[in-house]
């Protein structure tokens, strides 16, 4: 396995960061909303990962964090789209601006 | 005599009635609410009687002089060990004297009042209001100290401004309640001041000691009121005059008395009982109260002679012209509080030198009694006519005859016809006049032929003239409304038989006044022509009435129009004060005041706005929010934290 520089791959989960933060800012679905918010979540696992490997391959301390992100990441989608389902029922769309009477 | 063991019993009872009838008044006692109010008001009345028997025949007296009793006393509000405001009640003889004066004319107007207001939607309220009215007059007279008679001077003037307001729904009405609150409350302005350098100087508030503190020629507190002087003039000769222009105020003496006349849109009992006997001859009493130190400043009782007699005067001349019969009795009142006014003022004191004082507080009682019957006459006189005006009137004998009596006595009373009661009172005061200054004798023995053209006047007008057509048969009215007429009648009659000298007089100490009927012959001559004068001219329907008041011109139209007195304090109010104080007030609480509040509104809005603008509701851009938050925060922990 040749060396990859790290600053190659933290230059991935930046992109991936900042594509998430996109969506997450720009889309109306909130489908759409809560799978840029799995880009957020993978970039930071990449960072955890990739730490660990890099300065200290001797340690498991980042892959373990990387475990329990992902456990709460599935949790979180399972709330989210719980959440999501009842705002359809009410508001029968899954369109984020037509929620907004909690205001003031 | 333990007096301290029911006396506090006279000025309560109405005050109860006042807070039963006030309070449950409209819902427990609609129609038994006049009772209730008359009988407290007969067992306080009975009561000052058996005081008053008590107090002149059994043990008022110590050796020759009445000594002051204070049957009770008690500190009210204390401010530190010597400063302390009393409550209490003294008994001396003008302060008993006007107890019974008080209870039985108001036992006669609540009984009165019991077919005049008969009806009434608000008859509880009336006889509440009456209570409350009582319970203030009866503390005045009663007081002890100079802060008591003031708070319960309020409190008359209070309960005067409740029972003139009483018709709420009729705009003159209410413009003459504020009128007669606003006026006499502007007086005591010149009372409280006066009461405040009376207490500095005299360092008591109390009246016995204040007097005594200072008329003793070497105490400290005389020498310091004495030396004190504003404007080239004794602290005490202000002190007094500004406690003299609460009492004019009061008292509706010129030129603070044009509220009096206005005041006659109140029921007409309450003219009777508040605008005739009792709450305007406060000024009188306050005076009287006072009298020791105002004989020792001869420029006070000159100020007092003065104005009485002005008044006396001018009300005569304008009741001449008035054509509304309550405001004719209105200025009668004035008048003849002028002629109780003067009269202190002429007095001096001790022994037949005091002749004045007596006569003043013999005038006050007698008038209370044929006044009353007078405003309560006409109260029968209006309910049966339904107008207040003489031309609606004429030939009404026919049909009230028992008012016609007694409304005749009181007439004859007030023309100073013996042996009515008004002839003896103001035959001492006529003397008294005589033996201090001239002018003054001459210009109240004038005075009192116009008081018998005036009332005869008004007498004719009424009862005789011309006969109007009747349509409703009601008659005179209950029984209630009677008996008060023929019990005063009865008193106008023989109140003046009293020898008054004998109990009430300037030093205490009794005094024969000798009745010399030569002297009495100019006053009653003066009388029998105003009564014959106006016979003449108003018993018949006749043209001569107004040919004379055509020939008159100017004069008969300036006192027909009051000499333009209201018309002048018009001016001076709404031209002068409003304009040159209230506009300017008004533009700095308008602009400044209002202004500032609604600059530090009108911020805090705005800042809210702001604020409120980004709270959305948009998820997303709470996330931005939330996202540049973290980007500010991380510049600054990576880039400026050092």
């Amino acid at each position: 396995m040749t060396d990859i520089p790290i600053s190659n791959i933290l230059f991935v989960s930046t992109a991936l960061f900042f594509i998430g933060m996109y969506g997450l800012f720009t889309r109306r679905n909130m489908i759409t909303m809560l799978m840029s918010i799995e880009l957020i979540l993978n970039s930071v696992n990449i960072n955890f990962v990739v730490f660990n490997k890099y300065l200290y391959p001797d340690k498991l301390d980042g892959i373990f964090f990387t475990i329990f992100i992902i456990t709460i990441a599935a949790a979180e989608a399972a709330v989210a789209i719980a959440i999501i389902i009842n705002l359809y029922r009410s508001h029968r769309s899954i369109d984020v601006e037509t929620a907004e009477e909690m205001k003031y | 005599m333990n007096y301290a063991s029911y006396i506090a019993l006279i000025p309560l009872l109405p005050l109860a009635g006042f807070v039963l009838l006030g309070i449950f008044g409209r819902k427990y006692f609609k129609n038994s609410s006049g009772i209730i109010g008359t009988v407290l008001l007969l067992v306080s009345a009975t009561l000052s009687l058996y005081t008053a028997y008590n107090y002149f025949f059994v043990d008022g007296k110590v050796g020759d002089s009445y000594q002051t009793i204070t049957a009770i006393k008690f500190t009210w509000l204390s401010f530190s060990e010597n400063v302390s405001i009393d409550m209490g009640i003294i008994l001396d003889p003008i302060s008993v004297m006007m107890l019974v004066v008080v209870t039985f004319v108001s036992l006669m107007v609540h009984i009165f009042s019991l077919g005049y207001m008969k009806g009434e939607e608000r008859f509880p309220t009336y006889y509440a209001f009456l209570g409350l009215f009582t319970f203030s007059m009866l503390g005045l007279v009663v007081s002890s100290n100079l802060f008591q008679i003031y708070m319960f001077w309020e409190l008359v003037g209070v309960s005067s401004y409740l029972l003139i307001g009483y018709y709420y729904d009729k705009p003159s009405a209410v413009a003459a309640s504020k009128k007669a609150f606003i006026v006499t409350r502007f007086a005591d302005l010149g009372f409280l001041v006066g009461i405040l350098i009376l207490a500095f100087y005299g360092q008591t508030l109390d009246f016995k000691t204040l007097i005594e503190n200072l008329t003793t020629q070497q105490s400290s507190q005389f020498l310091a009121i004495t030396t004190a002087s504003f404007v080239g003039v004794s602290a005490l000769t202000w002190a007094l005059t500004l406690v003299f222009i609460g009492g004019a105020g009061k008292s509706a003496m010129f030129p603070l008395h044009i509220w009096l006349p206005d005041a006659m849109e109140g029921p007409t009992p309450v003219s009777a009982l508040i605008h005739a006997a009792t709450m305007v001859v406060a000024g009188v009493y306050l005076v009287a109260r006072l009298f020791p130190l105002f004989t020792i400043t001869p420029v006070s009782l000159s100020i007092v002679t003065v104005v009485g007699i002005v008044s006396a005067f001018l009300a005569a001349i304008i009741a001449c012209t008035q054509t509304d019969i309550k405001r004719v009795l209105a200025y009668s009142t004035m008048s003849q509080i002028g002629y109780m006014m003067f009269a202190l003022g002429v007095s001096g004191y001790g022994g037949e030198n005091g002749l004045g004082y007596t006569a003043s507080m013999f005038h006050l009682f007698t008038h209370a009694f044929f006044k009353s019957l007078l405003f309560l006459g006409a109260g029968v006189v209006i309910h049966f006519i339904h107008s207040n005006e003489m031309k609606d009137m004429g030939g009404l004998r026919k049909y009230l005859p028992i008012t016609n009596l007694s409304f005749l006595v009181a007439c004859l009373a007030i023309a100073g016809i013996p042996p009515f009661a008004g002839f003896f009172s103001k035959e001492e005061i006529l003397l008294a006049a005589y033996h201090s200054n001239k002018i003054v004798f001459g210009v109240a023995l004038f005075t009192s032929g116009l008081t018998a053209f005036y009332m005869f006047r008004l007498y004719f007008s009424i009862f005789w003239n011309k006969q109007i057509e009747v349509h409703n048969h009601h008659g005179e009215g209950p029984f209630s409304m009677k008996f008060p007429l023929i019990i005063l009648a009865f008193c106008s009659i023989f109140a003046g038989l009293i020898p008054f000298g004998k109990y009430v007089s300037s030093d205490r100490l009794p005094f024969e006044s000798h009745f010399d009927p030569m002297f009495s012959l100019a006053p009653v001559a003066f009388g029998v022509i105003g009564i014959l004068l106006a016979m003449w001219m108003y018993k018949k329907e006749s043209e001569k009435a107004e040919r004379i008041s055509q020939s008159l011109g100017g004069l008969y139209k300036a006192a027909y129009k009051k000499f333009y007195i209201d018309e002048i304090y018009l001016f001076i109010t709404k031209k002068i004060v409003f304009n040159l104080i209230g506009r300017p007030a008004a533009w700095i609480d308008r602009n400044i005041v209002d202004g500032l509040m609604n600059k530090i509104a009108n911020t805090t809005a705005t800042v809210s706005g702001f604020i409120k603008g980004m709270q959305s509701g948009k998820v997303q851009s709470y996330a931005i929010y939330f996202f540049g938050g973290i980007v500010a925060l991380a510049i600054v922990f990576l880039y400026l934290w050092k």
